[in-house]
């Protein structure tokens, strides 16, 4: 290693988190400890557990460590303010590990909150039937009585406390004017608690506090399941590598050096950029030559040097040399908080989707008070008797409280969400599911979307195996992707020795073996004046030995694994497919026309907003599907959006469904189960319907006692969840060719000690 | 009529006591890794549960371990 690049040799891991990161990302605990915690995907097994957690417990000043096998990750105290090697002692034993962004805590307290309100409404409901079964098989009056205090007496606290989700969220839309679900379910709930009480002072003969507790349990376990598997599928994505930079090492004019977080760096500060970081904030460059990678950005899949006075946009990735560089701008005023503007702006324009359910509630709720009410006047004038009037019209109330409705779409939706999760498809609203069913339209990245992001190496005609496996060793001294794709190609071949290498940024690698020294890189660079042959200029890399071309590379932009079946199966069920890029025209119409769909190329984040919103306007429903920070404006502005795993954080938490795995299947498995899902929910507001059609007669004539609220809500209940546990057995889904995470590989790991 | 005044209150209290020891085990983070309490069982060597080895709670947490 010598002149040009000092450094650069160090960095082959691009999410790599420095000592400085994890100290500003880690929190003080009392007694002196500090906390990170850390995500390491690779773990999968129980034996993964007890390796880290014996190998991080040795290291010196670690307090705790705690190894998770459901999230994936690893949590460290340690003691002082140096950090132990946690990366690299985890990297040594086989893990890549990264700092893990879970909000504050990592907990989540709804969903803590949901738990136990379920558990009050469980205990309670257990134990009011059980009074309630005494009462239906004819207890007598004094004891019946009694067991009514006693029911009351547990209904009333169980209400104020497992109610709240429902009476809070019902008091939100009625403020703002609105019925959802929760509107008619909490009138019911309360209607049948405040008229059991007054039955209980009068001696009467029917309590509901059973039906009224238990109908808030049933709807609090679809709520609970509802909430779990928005909370998985954020825990996944989640523990996804962070791809923007989380501070910089700033250089104050006295030549100290101290690691700022992104928030603080201003403008006019010198900052150094090692190889393989990124570009904090937007910035000029100062000194140095290096070429950065703009795939993230702008689309453009081919890396841009830079030398001084080039400006640099917040989150590109410096590829081969240090930089110092000059902020411009704070993270306030940057690429990226221009970008999160843009997307603000696009939410406002969004009309914001109506659920299904609430749509439905809409209807439903004037419905059944109507009745209700109708069933009071009726029952005034058949009869003058208001106190049978009244306990008639709540009857309807409670019997059609809609303990089935609530239910039918989160169980649909948590049943597919459990299906795409096992495809690594991370879903983050039941509603994406609603409106990917709706999808016409998909409109695709290119970069790092439909292509892997990754070039892909063809060589030259006339270059033989030695000048390749040559070329491979070079190359295997070099981060740039065209290197890194170089010597993945090489792999394996036999070792060539080499005396010297050393990068050039913006050219190439020069080596020397023996006598000759060869060049790997630019042809004008690589090839001497005398020899240059316009074929050879043609290539993207070659390979010069003294001056002299031996091999010649041609450097194309591969596909992403599944990419072409999986665009020929949405354009095979009917669905209108584009690609509308960043990058340059030529680039884009070689995958365009690969795959037989239309495309607009060097789109900027504006123009893809407004090419997304003109389709929208002439009423197609679109799907996005990128990964760049310059698609997140896009992916807001779509119908629902897809984003893969690699995509850029900001895209990553636009995008309403997240993929882990490579292939590009996942788009037509989520759209296929989206599909699987929509009639199911219809069929379970039919069965929901179909019951209260039987229900309400049988109300308002008066024939409803607790125990047939009971049976019948239950069964309704029970009809609804078993049908949407039918989405199992839907249409079969293709899996993808290679999965990332190796389940036989898992159970290799050596025996559990 | 007398034996209701022992019976229920024993069937409420052993149902309270459930509810009590469930709240128990979801702060005390027994919900927290599943699927890694499901493997830890088979581990060998006589350390106890972890609630012993862990020096102090988080801070902002507030759940005892």
């Amino acid at each position: 290693m010598s002149c040009c690049a000092p450094g650069a040799e160090l960095c082959f891991d691009q999410t790599k988190s420095s000592d400085e990161e994890i100290l500003l990302s880690s929190r003080a605990l009392p007694d002196g400890l500090r906390q990170i915690d850390l995500s390491a995907p690779d773990i999968h097994c129980g034996g993964c557990l007890q390796r880290i957690e014996t190998a991080l417990g040795k290291l010196d000043g670690v307090a705790y460590v705690r190894a998770n096998l459901s999230a994936r990750s690893v949590t460290v105290q340690w003691r002082g303010d140096t950090l132990p090697p946690l990366l690299p002692t985890l990297a040594a034993i086989g893990y890549q590990a990264h700092i893990r962004d879970v909000g504050t805590d990592g907990k989540d307290p709804t969903l803590a909150n949901l738990w136990r309100a379920l558990a009050v409404a469980g205990f309670a409901s257990s134990n009011i039937m059980l009074l309630s079964a005494a009462n239906w098989s004819g207890a007598e009056a004094a004891t019946r009585d009694l067991f009514h205090w006693i029911s009351a007496a547990i209904a009333l606290p169980t209400l104020a406390y497992s109610g709240q989700p429902f009476f809070r969220s019902a008091w939100r839309s009625l403020r703002q004017g609105q019925t959802n679900m929760d509107v008619p379910i909490s009138i019911g709930v309360l209607l049948a608690f405040g008229m059991s009480l007054w039955e209980t002072t009068l001696h009467g003969q029917h309590a509901y506090f059973d039906a009224s507790v238990s109908l808030l349990f049933f709807l609090l376990i679809g709520r609970t399941l509802d909430h779990m598997m928005r909370e998985r599928a954020r825990r996944a994505v989640g523990g996804l590598a962070r791809l923007s930079a989380r501070g910089a090492l700033w250089q104050r004019p006295d030549g100290t050096q101290i690691y700022l977080p992104v928030d603080d760096i201003e403008p006019g500060m010198t900052i150094l950029l090692a190889a393989g970081e990124r570009v904090p904030v937007d910035c000029r460059v100062i000194s140095g030559r290096s070429e950065l990678e703009h795939s993230l950005v702008s689309g453009e899949s081919v890396p841009q040097p830079a030398v001084e006075g080039t400006e640099l946009q917040a989150g590109l990735l410096n590829l081969t040399a240090p930089l110092t560089v000059m902020a411009t701008a704070s993270a306030r005023n940057s690429f990226l908080a221009e970008m999160v503007r843009m997307m603000e702006t696009a939410e406002t324009g969004r009309s914001a989707y109506r659920r299904i359910a609430d749509r439905a509630a809409r209807l439903y709720a004037p419905v059944v008070h109507a009745t209700a009410l109708l069933t009071f006047i009726g029952w005034m004038i058949a009869t003058g008797d208001a106190h049978r009037a009244i306990t008639v019209a709540i009857a309807v109330l409670i019997i059609t409280c809609p303990c089935a409705l609530g239910l039918a779409v989160p169980m649909v939706h948590v049943v597919a969400a459990g299906r795409l999760f096992d495809l690594g498809i991370m879903i983050k609203d039941g509603s994406a599911l609603e409106r990917l069913a709706d999808v016409d339209t998909v409109v695709f990245d290119k970069t790092g979307t439909l292509t892997a992001g990754r070039p892909l190496l063809t060589p030259g005609s006339g270059s033989d195996a030695t000048a390749l496996a040559l070329a491979a060793a070079i190359a295997a001294h070099s981060r740039h992707p065209y290197s890194q794709a170089l010597a993945a190609f090489g792999a394996g071949g036999k070792p060539v020795r080499l005396d010297d290498v050393a990068e050039c940024p913006g050219a190439g690698l020069e080596a020397r073996s023996d006598e000759n020294v060869y060049r790997l890189g630019r042809p004008d660079w690589a090839i001497a004046e005398r020899s240059r042959d316009p074929v050879d200029r043609d290539a993207n890399v070659v390979l010069s030995r003294n001056g002299d071309c031996i091999a010649t590379f041609r450097l194309v932009d591969s596909l992403r694994a599944g990419a072409q079946d999986a665009v020929a199966e949405l354009k095979g069920s009917g669905l209108h497919v584009e690609i509308l890029s960043g990058d340059g025209d030529a680039r884009v119409r070689a995958i365009a026309d690969r795959l037989g769909v239309g495309f607009a190329a060097a789109a900027r984040p504006a123009d893809k907003v407004a090419r997304i919103a003109a389709q929208k306007a002439s009423g197609r429903r679109v799907l996005m599907v990128g990964d760049g920070l310059n698609d997140a404006p896009a992916l807001i502005a779509a119908d629902v959006s897809i984003a893969p795993g690699s995509a850029a954080d900001v895209g990553r938490n636009a995008a309403d469904v997240v993929f882990l795995r490579e292939s590009l299947q996942a788009v037509p498995q989520a759209l296929a189960i989206a599909r699987d899902a929509a009639p199911l929910v219809r069929q379970n507001f039919g069965l929901a319907i179909a019951y209260n059609v039987v229900a309400i007669p049988v109300a308002v004539l008066g024939h409803v006692t607790p125990l047939i609220a009971a049976v019948a809500m239950s069964l309704s209940s029970v009809i609804v969840v078993a049908n949407a546990l039918r989405l199992h057995q839907g249409s079969p889904i293709r899996r993808p060719m290679a999965p990332t995470c190796d389940r036989t590989a898992a159970l290799n790991y050596g025996p559990v000690k | 009529m007398i034996d209701y005044f022992f019976l229920v209150p024993i069937a409420i209290g052993m149902g309270l006591a459930g509810l009590a020891s469930f709240m128990w085990t979801l702060r005390s983070g027994q919900y927290d890794d599943l699927q890694g309490a499901a493997e830890r069982i088979l581990f060998e060597g006589n350390q106890g549960p972890v609630v012993e080895k862990r020096p102090v709670a988080g801070p902002d947490d507030g759940y005892v371990r």
